[in-house]
């Protein structure tokens, strides 16, 4: 627990920045200063001015609202519906087990990044679509590893007390399957944070993900691209926020990790 | 003594092409004790787990198993929960395992008991800790969980879960089997004293024949390929057994 602090802490800023992102910005992120474009770093503008002039600590602040926000959705969604598609499966087996796992060896034979950027160019730009396009790749993943514990649950000597005191399939798996899956797949979960902001920032990167003038970081430094040599800043600052995001939520899986496993075990 | 509670017609159980069970034919009475041994592989668990129903879908199952009259081989999902836990009750080889990792030992059972009887938490302790007192189990063992206890009191928390509904017939898979010689002992004296008290009957499979001449009233010998060596009375089987199979398992337990 004593390690688990300082990174639930960290992440709790993040989470924090994210919510209050409206209340934290010194300036308005979408004002447009044709006249202040480009500045360096400066006492005003902190980290700078993008080429529209508008400031870029705002933009980074009110980015991370829609990079952590969207990100942390749609985890939750692919999460839930994968392990629950899987947990499915895996108890009833049969058919439906069969379709759905075939199902997902489809989507898990194609590239991740590939095919994201398939679907959500079909679907068309928009953050909506971009995590429309990750959830379809996501989910098998999840469904795969709830298949397996349900499985290795089901030869557990506790399934059968369950079964032998006469609980029906829905108490088993509320009471007994989904408690017990609960733990990895947080772990799970929480591993992937830094993975599903990557995707979406670099979704956003390449133009298929949140679109102008919404602050993203991805986005943002699709924008900062071309000036890298004359105004760094641009593309610095929203590159800084991304790594720094994605390493407190690696590091912060890593401890739960050990630290739920140690309990479990 | 009274009606056949259980009474088993050709039961044949086989896994694609393995015989597990060929041709078994038994009864027991209310208040009776089976005693079903026979060496590893012999498919003892395989019986129980045909008359609790747990047997997967890859299992095959021929023959009749008549419960209470009725052929419990061929009853719904429904009717099986109704009288699983309510009728049949069931300790496992390892009682630590079958409870649940994460919670509390009397939050399971509670939810086990809410299952068949409307019961509220109140009535629920008053139950559990009648049998508590017992089968000599400690209570506090309700607020643990159950990997914090030891073998024979995980044990003993098994046979209150078994039993806490008063099934009339109770099925103990090697229940003794994994603890030692002075907690088995306490354990086949409590579930004697619970036979004599609540007139339960029971089937319990074990490897060890010390146990079965101490417990049974009837004894079936399994063989290899899952034949019946011979079933007859405790006597009949230990002291004038028929086949050499019997006699020769008698003498490797050195009894």
């Amino acid at each position: 627990m004593k390690s688990l602090a300082p990174y639930l802490f960290a992440a709790g800023i993040l989470i924090f920045i994210a919510v209050f992102a409206d209340f934290l910005t010194p300036f308005d992120p979408y004002v447009q200063d044709l006249e202040g474009a480009l500045a360096p770093p400066n006492e005003i503008n902190i980290l700078g001015t993008d080429r529209y002039g508008r400031d870029v600590l705002s933009r980074v602040i009110v980015g991370s609202q829609t990079t952590l926000c969207a990100s942390l959705l749609l985890l939750a969604v692919i999460s839930i519906v994968g392990s629950f598609i899987g947990a499915i499966c895996g108890y009833k087996g049969g058919r439906l087990d069969t379709f759905l796992m075939r199902m997902s060896d489809i989507f898990l034979a194609f590239p991740q990044m590939v095919f994201a950027i398939a679907a959500a160019g079909a679907l068309g730009g928009g953050l909506l679509n971009a995590a429309a396009a990750l959830a379809i790749i996501g989910w098998p993943k999840y469904a795969r590893i709830a298949r397996g514990l349900v499985l290795s649950i089901k030869s557990m000597p506790y399934f059968d007390a369950a079964k032998m005191s006469g609980s029906n399939s829905m108490q088993i798996l509320f009471n007994h399957v989904f408690p017990n899956i609960l733990g990895t797949i947080l772990v799970t979960a929480a591993l992937d944070i830094g993975t599903i902001i990557m995707e979406l920032a670099g979704l956003s990167f390449l133009g298929l993900g949140a679109m102008p003038p919404t602050a993203e970081w991805g986005a943002m430094m699709n924008n900062g691209r071309s000036m890298l040599q004359t105004a760094p800043w641009i593309i610095l600052a929203p590159g800084f926020a991304i790594f720094i995001t994605v390493a407190t939520f690696n590091l912060l899986g890593d401890k739960l990790r050990d630290y739920l496993g140690g309990n479990l075990s | 003594m009274g009606e056949n509670l259980l009474k088993i017609e050709n039961l044949s159980v086989n896994c694609g092409e393995k015989k597990i069970l060929h041709d078994i034919n038994f009864s027991i009475r209310r208040g009776e004790i089976l005693i079903i041994a026979g060496e590893s592989g012999s498919g003892k668990s395989t019986i129980l787990k045909a008359i609790g129903g747990l047997l997967g879908k890859n299992f095959i199952l021929n023959g009749k198993i008549f419960f209470c009259g009725q052929d419990i081989t061929k009853i719904s999902d429904f009717e099986r929960r109704k009288i699983a836990g309510e009728e049949i009750g069931m300790i496992f080889q390892n009682a630590g395992a079958s409870f649940c990792p994460i919670r509390k030992i009397g939050d399971q059972i509670f939810e086990s008991v809410r299952v068949h009887r409307d019961f509220d938490k109140k009535s629920f302790l008053k139950q559990a800790k009648s049998i508590m007192q017992k089968i000599n189990l400690d209570f506090s063992v309700l607020n643990e969980y159950p990997f914090k206890l030891s073998g024979g009191m995980a044990q003993r928390a098994g046979i209150l879960a078994a039993t806490i509904l008063k099934p009339k017939l109770l099925l103990a898979d090697e229940a003794t089997s994994a603890l030692d010689v002075v907690t088995q002992a306490e354990v086949v004296k409590e579930l004697l004293k619970l036979r004599d008290s609540e007139q339960i009957s029971i089937i319990l499979v074990t490897h060890d024949l010390k146990i079965a001449k101490k417990m049974a009233d009837n004894v079936l010998i399994l063989r290899k390929g899952g034949e019946i060596a011979e079933f007859g009375t405790r006597d009949q089987i230990f002291i004038t057994p028929k086949e050499s199979y019997t006699r020769e398992l008698i003498k490797a337990a050195n009894l």
